[in-house]
């Protein structure tokens, strides 16, 4: 295809490379779908209606996981509660207020920072913030309070592109018909972005969903086969339920473990499709 | 059209002064939060500065039972795990960077690129979950070692942790090169990888090396993976046989300790001592690759060939 005349070693060379490349290419994703496809074949046998509502028998070696399902529901709502509007707030801040200054630099690096802060980091300072400090006690709270900390900038980042992807024009349009700025926001801008909006809050609680670190202190039960009954209470939750069952508990049947596992990936990854449809229709709809 | 019969003349809007006072906020919000978190890491982790002895933090014994606080193996498991992930991720994700952008046919990319965003999506208590069941006995087996559990193990994990990142970001830096650059090359009679190799990878320096940092932002602060595969024993290594020996790194010891330390013991604020180092050197990390992505953007007709 191309009109030049390359030598004969350099062809060799390109033959090499290309081929090591593709084999990392493979590498990266080939034993990821294995061990996935692994772990289906091992959970999909645990998995029972049974296995999703039963309360857990014997120390967890028998019956459901239903209190660490519903534990991981209610941590994904109260992550959501504590998130979204703050960060839908700062989103449209930066995307439609801030000016080019100091003031704006400075909560973009704290926002760079925010991102960057560890997982288990964030579980410090939930536990010294809301579980000591404001004595809410390993509650689900004090959890949902500290993955909505730390979903704050990616569902920040992602809102701000949204909200930048739209056009001009109907800003432009908006308040050239007398339109203020509030109102441009709320009636023009905002519905146009409103589904990257969602993608960035659904990959944000995804994340918040499958994240272990942050829980540990500020609200998973080790062993807790009851609901919670109040905001204030503790509960069990799917990602600690995994590594208590895996490496805390001795004797513990390995296809529970898989079955948990699976769960856990399977409300996870489904968050992720979620994601993907809301993207893919907004793009076939999109009016610019 | 919406807008349109919401609009009064002039005057003063409450509902709308304060709804724009929220969102200016909310957009502070952000620094005060940063603020916050730091204020509440350096209240519970400064007394452990003048409760245990600056000799006793910066000893090579991490054994809180018996009262001994050294530092040093955790950051050496740390660094041990993170140097052999970066080994391992930053050669993969790089060729599956250019793989995805110079070589595969578009099918091919229609399918490895949400495959990628899915890796990325995986919990890491599944990832931990796998190095235990799956990847610590072939590790045993393999290269024929007592345990499973090692340092290794914790890098192979913390690698695809990390690959999802550094694929992403090496694949727009890529993607970013002019075209013009690619066309140049190739109209001198260079051959395609010629032209990867000494035209548009040194294009995309900078926003490679985004990636690579990015990468070792995301590994180093790990917790569950690594707690879960690396066998947790803080002991110090001089020579390399120690990436094959079970170590134990900064966040697995806050995360397996924290549950069983009484509130303001030495113990206690040791650990919030070890997240103030994860939390500076994670902004370390993220400003270096941040201000190489900000040097990097404008890249039009400079020196490319030295």
């Amino acid at each position: 295809m191309s009109p030049h005349i390359p030598l004969k070693g350099a062809q060799a060379s390109q033959r090499i490379a290309f081929g090591l490349l593709t084999l990392a290419a493979a590498m990266v994703v080939l034993p990821l779908l294995l061990v996935m496809g692994y772990i289906v074949w091992q959970g999909v046998g645990a998995i029972s209606w049974e296995f999703v509502t039963a309360m857990p028998r014997n120390g967890m070696r028998e019956g459901g996981i239903l209190p660490a399902v519903v534990g991981t529901v209610l941590l994904t709502f109260g992550t959501a509660i504590a998130a979204i509007p703050l960060a839908i707030g700062a989103a449209i801040y930066l995307a439609e207020y801030a000016g080019d200054n100091w003031f704006t630099r400075l909560i973009r690096l704290c926002i760079i920072n925010l991102a960057s802060i560890p997982s288990i980091t964030y579980g410090l300072f939930g536990l010294g913030l809301f579980v000591l400090f404001l004595r809410l006690g390993t509650s689900l709270i004090a959890g949902s309070l500290t993955l909505g900390l730390m979903t704050l900038p990616v569902v920040i980042s992602t809102a701000e592109e949204a909200i930048l992807a739209v056009p001009q024009s109907f800003r432009v349009v908006s308040i050239s018909l007398g339109g203020t700025k509030w109102q441009t926001i709320r009636h023009q801008v905002l519905p146009q972005a409103l589904p990257g909006i969602l993608t960035g809050i659904i990959l944000g609680l995804e994340r918040a969903a499958g994240e272990t670190a942050p829980i540990l202190f500020t609200v998973a039960a080790f062993y807790l086969p009851r609901l919670p009954r109040s905001p204030l209470d503790q509960t069990m939750a799917l990602p600690y339920h995994l590594y208590v069952i895996s490496t805390q508990v001795p004797g513990m049947p390995l296809q529970i473990q898989y079955g948990t596992a699976l769960v856990l990936l399977i409300f996870v990854l489904s968050m992720n499709l979620g994601a993907t449809v809301v993207r893919s229709r907004a793009r076939r709809r999109r009016r610019w | 059209m919406n807008g349109l019969k919401r609009i009064r003349g002039g005057g003063f809007h409450w509902g709308e002064f304060a709804i724009e006072s929220f969102v200016r906020v909310a957009g502070g919000s952000a620094i005060f939060l940063v603020a916050l978190i730091f204020f509440f890491l350096l209240r519970e982790g400064t007394p452990a500065f003048w409760e245990v002895s600056l000799g006793n933090l910066l000893s090579t014994r991490w054994y809180p039972t018996f009262g001994f606080y050294g530092l040093l193996p955790l950051l050496y498991g740390s660094l041990l795990v993170t140097v052999g992930a970066t080994l391992l991720s930053v050669p993969l994700g790089l060729a599956t960077a250019i793989y995805m952008r110079e070589l595969a046919p578009p099918w091919v990319r229609e399918i490895l690129k949400p495959l990628i965003e899915v890796i990325a999506g995986i919990p890491s208590v599944v990832l931990g979950f796998l190095g235990m069941v799956v990847v610590a006995p072939l590790v045993r087996q393999w290269l024929g070692l007592p345990t499973g559990l090692t340092a290794f193990t914790g890098s192979i994990m913390l690698a695809y942790m990390a690959l999802p990142t550094i694929v992403s970001i090496a694949e727009d830096a890529i993607d970013a090169v002019p075209k013009a650059y690619r066309d140049g090359a190739l109209a001198l009679g260079a051959t395609h990888w010629q032209t990867i190799y000494r035209v548009v990878l040194p294009a995309a320096r900078s926003g490679i090396l985004t990636a690579v940092m990015l990468g070792l932002g995301r590994a180093i602060g790990e917790t569950m993976a690594v707690m879960m595969v690396t066998g947790n024993a803080a002991r110090m290594g001089r020579e390399w046989a120690a990436l094959f020996r079970p170590a134990r790194t900064m966040t697995a010891t806050i995360a397996a300790e924290m549950g069983e330390v009484a509130q303001g013991s030495a113990h206690y604020h040791v650990l919030f001592a070890v997240g103030i180092v994860l939390f500076l050197v994670a902004f370390a990390i993220n400003g270096v690759a941040s201000i190489i992505a900000l040097r990097g953007v404008p890249r039009r007709g400079g020196r490319l060939i030295r």
